[in-house]
């Protein structure tokens, strides 16, 4: 009995994942990307139903926390698309954490201390002028790393290794230690908060632009691919993944307008704006925030780099062969140069977004935040082995990163469990992601 | 072959010496080419061959010596000075980058880019599926990374590499080294017909058979020199078997 019952049973099971691998091939979706989001909506609807269950209220899926979510994730995710291209190099860069606290302490002392002695307080250049300052001031550090490494010859865990040290040093010497606040007004709206968000119709123009852009590309793409006889997509497959990338955005539209802002603050909005408010208050929705949009930008412009430009074809190239990329006139070093010069300025910008999300600078802004950075990016699929990565991947992995230390704080595990969580959930991604690509092969 | 006196030799190298370490892993070594030409460089590992190859092909810069092509002096400090040259070099490493796929190595350093100088991804595949129709039609991995190619398929995406920017100077390092037999008669046929073409040819192998008759000349080297250069039509395998081995040419010992 068991002996005939058993062959059916598989191979009914071989046609249903037929199917789904059908599915898989013809839609050419990443079977890996689609893990790391499954994991993601693991971790939030674990940790969703942990709090409902442990204190009575799942405080994971609102609108609220995921909003928060997107800004505290948006620092660690800009450096982590730049760490993608230093280890795809083979390289790693341990002082990105130190540059960040070093340009945020500069621009503190530039917007608070020195521009306003010139251009009066709040002048509309203050914010531009400190935000320039500041991935400047980072591109200009990651160089003169990079020069080291290539040049000098010095291993980029060592080069790196001592920045860490330095530019946390540094930033304590620019202030001698001091907290600069506040910052300028504008600048502040960088980091995200009530006023630094692009409220509902914002949200809805952005939300509508990606949506016509990813119309745009399906269609673009398959006219280029028809125009050179090869291998299209089945149209159903076309249509499937065109609604299902407008759906995201959609949804991300919905979730961000509805959260409203906080009762306080529409108070003051309206004393400010002579508005009178209604008995039932007012909902005024946040939409996206300043940073998450900052990434998304960063995102999509790291992604061209990547994929699209020589640039990032020689990143790869020198990740995958070294010796190759140089036989085939590479400018290995320089490459180096510009690599780290990128993740310097990337750095800077993070450091934007960070000390305005605060409100201040200290020069202990970014303290550990290399560890996450080079977590999000291994996460995310990026192979310290050189030669493999995404950017995609790379922002995934910093929300799966911020995903797990929102979750823990929010069904209240203390420090030390986090600690012990989150390095143990790195050691199990990556083994996990080996596993996937040994099967793979 | 008689009249080679009255053309300009395509690559003529003249006293060419390089060492590393103090040690003269080229040690002046004159080399002369001509188009529709194929000269077989031979000798023990170690003899100098491979490194006064990259010479030629900008990997390294010699000590000192001059390398004159198509009878002008040429400055050659880079892959790139090399390349704009029109050499192309087989290595025998292959030197590819494993991560990319066929088309990105083929390319590499050389990209078809498109108005807005993005890579055109389309064009480079479509090309790479038009040069290797030609040279490997059993070829159809286009899309994978070469580490997931055999041995052949690597082979043919190096050779591929320089065969499609219209070379006019050729070095094959151990072109047939990872081969098999019918694979190897492919890249046989293939230097008889860019040679039929006018390309000139520095071939580096260790099998002497297939070197007498690929080549017109074969020069032998030995701890860096050269012991000398023969027509192969006056040689016999034992001829240079003796250069290779013992380091003396025993035509000009006679002569």
């Amino acid at each position: 009995m068991t002996d005939t019952a058993t062959p059916k049973t598989t191979a009914a099971k071989g046609r249903r994942e037929g199917r789904i691998a059908q599915f898989l091939h013809a839609t050419e979706i990443d079977t890996r990307l689609l893990g790391m989001i499954g994991a993601l909506l693991l971790i939030w609807v674990g940790f969703h139903f942990f709090g409902l269950y442990k204190n009575g209220f799942g405080a994971f899926l609102t609108p609220r926390n995921l909003w928060n979510l997107s800004v505290q994730t948006s620092s660690i995710g800009i450096m982590a698309t730049g760490m993608v291209l230093v280890i795809v190099t083979r390289n790693i860069d341990l002082s990105v954490g130190s540059i960040l606290g070093f340009c945020a302490i500069l621009m503190g002392v530039l917007q608070v201390k020195i521009l306003p002695q010139y251009l009066g307080i709040g002048h509309p250049a203050i914010w531009m002028l400190a935000v320039l300052a500041g991935i400047i001031v980072g591109s200009l550090v990651g160089g003169f790393q990079g020069v080291l490494i290539a040049y000098g010859k010095i291993p980029a865990f060592i080069v790196t290794l001592g920045g860490l040290l330095v530019w946390r040093g540094a930033a304590f010497l620019v202030a001698r230690g001091e907290t600069i606040s506040p910052v300028d007004s504008t600048f502040a709206l960088l980091g995200g908060g009530p006023y630094g968000a692009v409220g509902s119709t914002g949200s809805w123009i952005v939300g509508l632009i990606a949506c016509a852009a990813i119309i745009y590309f399906v269609i673009s793409g398959r006219a280029r691919r028809q125009r050179f006889g090869f291998h299209v997509r089945p149209i159903w497959a076309e249509y499937v993944m065109g609604a299902l990338a407008c759906g995201i955005v959609i949804g991300a539209v919905l979730l961000v307008n509805a959260y409203p802002w906080p009762i306080g603050i529409v108070r003051q909005y309206a004393e400010a704006n002579n508005i009178v408010l209604p008995e039932s208050g007012l909902f005024i929705s946040h939409g996206f925030a300043i940073p998450i949009l900052i990434l998304v930008g960063v995102g999509l412009a790291m992604t061209v780099l990547m994929t699209r430009t020589r640039f990032g074809r020689y990143v790869f190239a020198i990740g995958g062969n070294p010796e190759a990329a140089k036989l085939a006139g590479i400018n290995t070093q320089w490459m180096t140069v510009k690599i780290f010069a990128l993740m310097g300025g990337l750095a800077g910008l993070s450091a934007v977004v960070a000390s305005a999300r605060l409100g201040s600078a200290t020069n202990a802004l970014g303290t550990l935040d290399e560890l996450y950075v080079i977590a999000a990016a291994v996460i995310g699929g990026t192979s310290l082995a050189g030669g493999v990565g995404t950017i995609y991947g790379a922002i995934l992995g910093a929300f799966v990163m911020q995903s797990l230390q929102t979750g823990m704080v929010l069904v209240g595990f203390d420090a030390a469990m986090q600690q012990i969580i989150v390095g143990s959930v790195l050691v199990l991604a990556v083994y996990l992601d080996n596993q996937y690509r040994a099967r793979a092969k | 072959m008689t009249d080679k006196s009255k053309q300009t030799p395509l690559v003529d190298l003249r006293n060419i010496s390089i060492s590393f370490g103090g040690i003269k892993a080229v040690d002046g070594v004159s080399l002369d080419l001509y188009p529709g030409e194929v000269v077989g460089l031979l000798g023990h590992n170690g003899a100098g061959k491979s490194t006064l190859s990259k010479i030629l092909s900008g990997a390294y810069e010699a000590d000192s010596g001059e390398i004159w092509i198509n009878g002008k002096r040429a400055d050659i400090r880079s892959p790139r000075d090399a390349r704009d040259h029109n050499i192309e070099t087989i290595y025998q490493t292959l030197a590819l980058a494993d991560n990319l796929d066929a088309a990105s190595n083929l390319f590499l350093g050389r990209e078809l880019v498109n108005r807005w100088g993005m890579v055109d991804d389309s064009r480079m595949e479509s090309e790479t599926r038009k040069i290797m129709a030609r040279l490997n039609p059993n070829f159809k991995k286009l899309k994978e990374p070469v580490s997931a190619l055999s041995g052949g398929q690597r082979q043919s995406v190096a050779i591929a590499r320089a065969v499609y920017f219209n070379a006019r100077i050729l070095i094959m390092d151990e072109p047939t080294a990872a081969l098999g037999v019918h694979e190897t008669a492919m890249v046989a046929d293939l230097i008889k017909e860019l040679k039929s073409q006018g390309l000139g040819i520095f071939l580096i192998s260790h099998d002497t058979r297939e070197m007498m008759e690929l080549c017109d000349r074969v020069s032998v080297m030995k701890n860096g020199q050269l012991i000398g250069t023969e027509n192969v039509a006056d040689v016999t395998e034992d001829d240079i078997l003796s250069m290779i081995i013992m380091g003396k040419n025993p035509r000009a010992e006679v002569a």
